[in-house]
């Protein structure tokens, strides 16, 4: 591939979404930046807390606090209306600029486990890229599906909520 | 493509407007089941049952068949497709969270070469 190809497909975003078994989700994405920036933008509240929920979620993030090193705990808190939800785990795997493991604890026991790789692609001239593989796996077939429907999946309590309220937004007239 | 798919939603939104039918699906999601089994857990009566499936039915978000004296109902072809859907949505939540990651590791990018240079 070609560097206006690649730079193509940056601009159309390239993220993939595949459901790898029963039990996982993949998503996929090259970020145009050296994988210790992208780090950082995971592993700083300040940083991360400006791009993990995105302004069309109409979500705002109360508070966020990442205690990033094995067995540290982060927390966030959203709000959508009236309601807030919290989401909150602890980290298991924490490797600087290349691996950061999480479990999401909010629905209970046996939790979901979301795993990030941060792959350095080197870009002639320019410097390196980063591949980010985000990697969710759940404790059943089950929970996925649940997740599916309900909306446990991830920290997005609401945009998620139930598939049916999706394509019921879907659906309204425009 | 974008036309197609609202056209298609549009149809089963009348189906799924209904709590009741949102559980059914939610239910058939978990496994196949019969109409007795569906009108216990919602504490229906049978004919109250198969009104409900007969539209979850009639939109293509259930398929049933009978089986000697039990009509077992299952998740129907578009029932599959709005899950499949459910995947495109998520995957376009990735996107912005990352087109704004984006941004912030651009800014972070910037910045170390300002000071690379001071």
């Amino acid at each position: 591939m070609n560097a206006s190809e690649e730079k193509g497909r940056a601009m159309k975003g390239g993220t993939t979404v595949e459901r790898k078994s029963e039990r996982e989700l993949v998503v996929t994405r090259t970020i145009s930046a050296p994988p210790r920036l992208v780090f950082e933008a995971w592993t700083k509240a300040e940083l991360f807390k400006r791009w993990w929920v995105p302004k069309s979620l109409g979500l705002s993030l109360l508070s966020c606090e990442l205690d990033v090193r094995v067995g540290g705990k982060y927390r966030l808190v959203f709000a959508h209306g009236d309601s807030e939800a919290a989401f909150f785990g602890t980290y298991l795997e924490v490797t600087p600029h290349s691996r950061l493991a999480w479990t999401n604890d909010e629905a209970g026991e046996p939790a979901q486990v979301t795993t990030v790789t941060f792959e350095a692609v080197p870009v002639p001239g320019v410097g390196e890229k980063t591949r980010l593989v985000v990697h969710d796996l759940y404790p059943s077939k089950e929970a996925l599906e649940e997740g599916i429907s309900s909306g446990a999946t991830d920290a997005m309590p609401e945009t998620l909520a139930q598939l049916d309220e999706l394509l019921v937004s879907l659906a309204a007239p425009v | 493509m974008v036309q197609h798919a609202r056209a298609r939603l549009d149809a089963s939104f009348s189906a799924i407007s209904d709590a009741t039918r949102r559980g059914i699906l939610e239910q058939l999601g978990r496994g196949d089941a019969s109409i007795t089994d569906l009108a216990e857990k919602f504490h229906m009566t049978l004919t109250g049952m198969k009104k409900h499936v007969g539209v979850l039915e009639g939109a293509g978000l259930v398929a049933t068949e009978k089986v000697g004296r039990v009509r077992t109902c299952k998740l129907g072809p578009r029932r599959l497709e709005q899950e499949a859907a459910w995947l495109e949505k998520y995957r376009r939540l990735w996107e912005a969270r990352f087109d704004e990651l984006d941004q912030v590791v651009m800014e972070l990018k910037r910045k170390e070469q300002v000071d690379e240079r001071k």
